[in-house]
C-alpha cells in the first residue's frame, strides 16, 4: 500500500510526498493504474498548506479527466493540504512512452496488451497492423487487430487467434 | 488581445467541433459495432480538440467566454469553420471521404502549427496531430477498402468523391488572418500544406482506384461566416439543450 495516512502536512511535506501520495488516485477508467505510472502528473510544487498539481490529459476529449482532477483534489486534501490547485498543461504532450515499466506489466497482467513505443506507430498502413501486438492472456504473436478504437479513446479491439480471446491494448500515441 | 489569432482559434475550434458533431451522428447508426465505436471516439477527439482551441480562444478574448459559451451561444454567422465539414453526414462512403480529405490537410496543418511561436497554441497542435494520425489511418484504410472493393462501394466512394472534392479548395485559401499570423510565425501559410495535402491524399487514393473529379471548385466563406444552408440546422440540435436551460449542470 503506496497510501500512507501517516503522512499529513504535520510532518513537512515536499513535492516528492505529493507525488507518493497521488499514486492513490487511480485512472477511472482503467484502475489497475494510477495518475502517477500513466504519466499525467507532470509536477507539483507545496507552499505551507497550499498544493499545485499539474496534469496533462491522455487525450483532448478524454472524459475522464474532470473526475480526475476532482480525486487528486480531494486525495491530497484528505493528507490535510487546503486550496489545492489543479492545474492542466499540454506541452510536451502526453505520450504512452511516459507509462512505467511496472505500470506496464500491471496492465498486461490485467488483460490489457501494454503499448509498444509511439515513434514506431506509421502513417499509412497498408497489408496488416505495423506492429504485431502479443496476447496478454496467452502470449501468442498470432493476433489480429480488430479496431484501432475501442471502449476508450485510448485502447484498441483485438482478437488472439491461439487461445481465442478477444483483447484490448493500450494504444501507443 | 490579438484578433488574427482569436480568428484562427476559432476557426481551429469550430472545424472540429462540426466535424465531431456531423461523425457523433453515427452513433447508433454505424454499418457494424466497431465502427460505431471508432466514428464515435474519433468525434469525441474532435470535441475534445475543439475545446482546447476554444477555451484558449476564449482566453485570448479576454471577455470571460470560455468554450462552452463559444460553443453554444454563436450563431451560424459567427461560426468560422470549412463548410466542408457542415454537410450532412451522408453514407458511411461519404463520412469517410470527407474524414480522409480533412485528417489530411490535419495531418500537415497541424504539423506547421505545432512548430509555430506560441507554446500553448503549439502545445495544443501537437497533441491533436498525434490523435489525427489515428483519425487518418482509420480513414485511409476504409477509404482502400471501399474503392478497390465491391461494384456498389466503389459507386458510392467515387460518388462521394466527386461530391466532396470542389469543397477542398477552401482548405488552402489565404486572407488577411492567415498572412498576419504567418508573418508572426503562429501559422503556415495556407498554400504551402497544398503540395504535401495532395500528395498523401493522392497516394490513398489510387491505391483505392478512386479518381478525384476535374470540375471547378467550390466558392469559399465559411471563415467569414457564409455557410451553407445545412448548419442552422445542425447547430439548432446541438445548441438548443444549452439554450433552453442556460448555466444548468449535472
Amino acid at each position: 500500500m503506496i497510501g500512507d495516512s501517516a503522512l499529513t502536512l504535520q510532518s513537512g511535506l515536499d513535492e516528492v510526498d505529493v507525488i507518493r501520495i497521488l499514486r492513490e488516485v487511480k485512472d477511472p477508467e482503467v484502475p489497475v493504474l494510477d495518475v502517477v505510472e500513466l504519466g499525467i502528473v507532470r509536477g507539483a510544487s507545496v507552499e505551507g498548506r497550499r498544493a499545485i498539481v499539474r496534469v496533462t490529459p491522455t487525450y483532448s476529449g478524454c472524459p475522464a479527466m474532470k473526475v480526475i482532477e476532482r480525486e487528486i483534489a480531494e486525495c491530497l486534501e484528505r493528507h490535510g493540504f487546503e486550496n489545492v490547485v489543479v492545474e492542466t498543461t499540454f506541452v510536451p504532450p502526453w505520450t504512452t512512452d511516459w507509462i512505467s515499466a511496472e505500470a506496464r506489466e500491471k496492465l498486461r497482467a490485467y488483460g490489457i496488451a501494454p503499448p509498444g513505443p509511439a515513434a514506431a506507430i506509421e502513417l499509412v498502413p497498408l497489408g496488416g497492423p505495423t506492429r504485431t501486438i502479443p496476447c496478454p492472456y496467452c502470449g501468442s504473436s498470432r493476433t489480429t487487430t480488430e479496431s484501432e478504437f475501442g471502449s476508450t479513446a485510448c485502447k484498441s479491439i483485438h482478437f488472439c487467434r491461439s487461445c481465442h480471446q478477444p483483447f484490448e491494448h493500450f494504444k501507443a500515441i | 488581445m490579438s484578433a488574427p489569432l482569436f480568428e484562427l482559434l476559432l476557426r481551429l475550434g469550430d472545424d472540429r467541433l462540426v466535424l465531431g458533431h456531423r461523425n457523433s451522428e453515427w452513433c447508433g447508426h454505424g454499418p457494424i459495432l466497431e465502427e460505431d465505436i471508432a466514428l464515435a471516439n474519433i468525434a469525441l477527439d474532435l470535441v475534445g480538440q475543439s475545446q482546447l482551441f476554444l477555451e484558449l480562444a476564449g482566453t485570448i478574448e479576454g471577455q470571460g467566454r470560455d468554450a462552452d459559451n463559444l460553443a453554444y451561444w454563436r450563431d451560424e454567422s459567427q461560426f468560422r469553420n470549412l463548410q466542408m465539414v457542415e454537410l450532412p453526414r451522408g453514407d458511411f462512403a461519404f463520412t469517410l471521404v470527407r474524414q480522409l480529405l480533412f485528417a489530411a490537410w490535419s495531418h500537415h496543418y497541424l504539423d506547421a502549427l505545432a512548430k509555430g511561436r506560441r507554446p500553448d497554441l503549439a502545445g495544443i497542435a501537437a497533441k491533436a496531430f498525434k490523435e489525427n494520425r489515428y483519425h487518418f489511418r482509420h480513414a485511409s484504410q476504409w477509404v482502400i477498402r471501399l474503392g478497390d472493393g465491391t461494384e456498389e462501394s466503389h459507386a458510392r466512394a467515387q460518388a462521394a468523391l466527386d461530391e466532396l472534392w470542389p469543397w477542398t479548395g477552401e482548405f488552402f485559401y489565404r486572407d488577411e488572418t492567415d498572412q498576419v499570423l504567418a508573418g508572426d510565425g503562429l501559422a503556415p501559410e495556407p498554400e504551402t500544406i497544398h503540395e504535401p495535402w495532395l500528395a498523401l491524399v493522392t497516394d490513398v487514393l489510387t491505391r483505392a482506384t478512386l479518381v478525384p473529379p476535374t470540375g471547378p471548385m467550390r466558392m469559399v466563406g465559411g471563415r467569414r461566416g457564409r455557410h451553407t444552408e445545412h448548419l442552422g440546422h445542425m447547430l439548432a440540435e446541438m445548441q438548443i439543450v444549452a439554450r433552453s436551460h442556460p448555466g444548468a449542470s449535472w
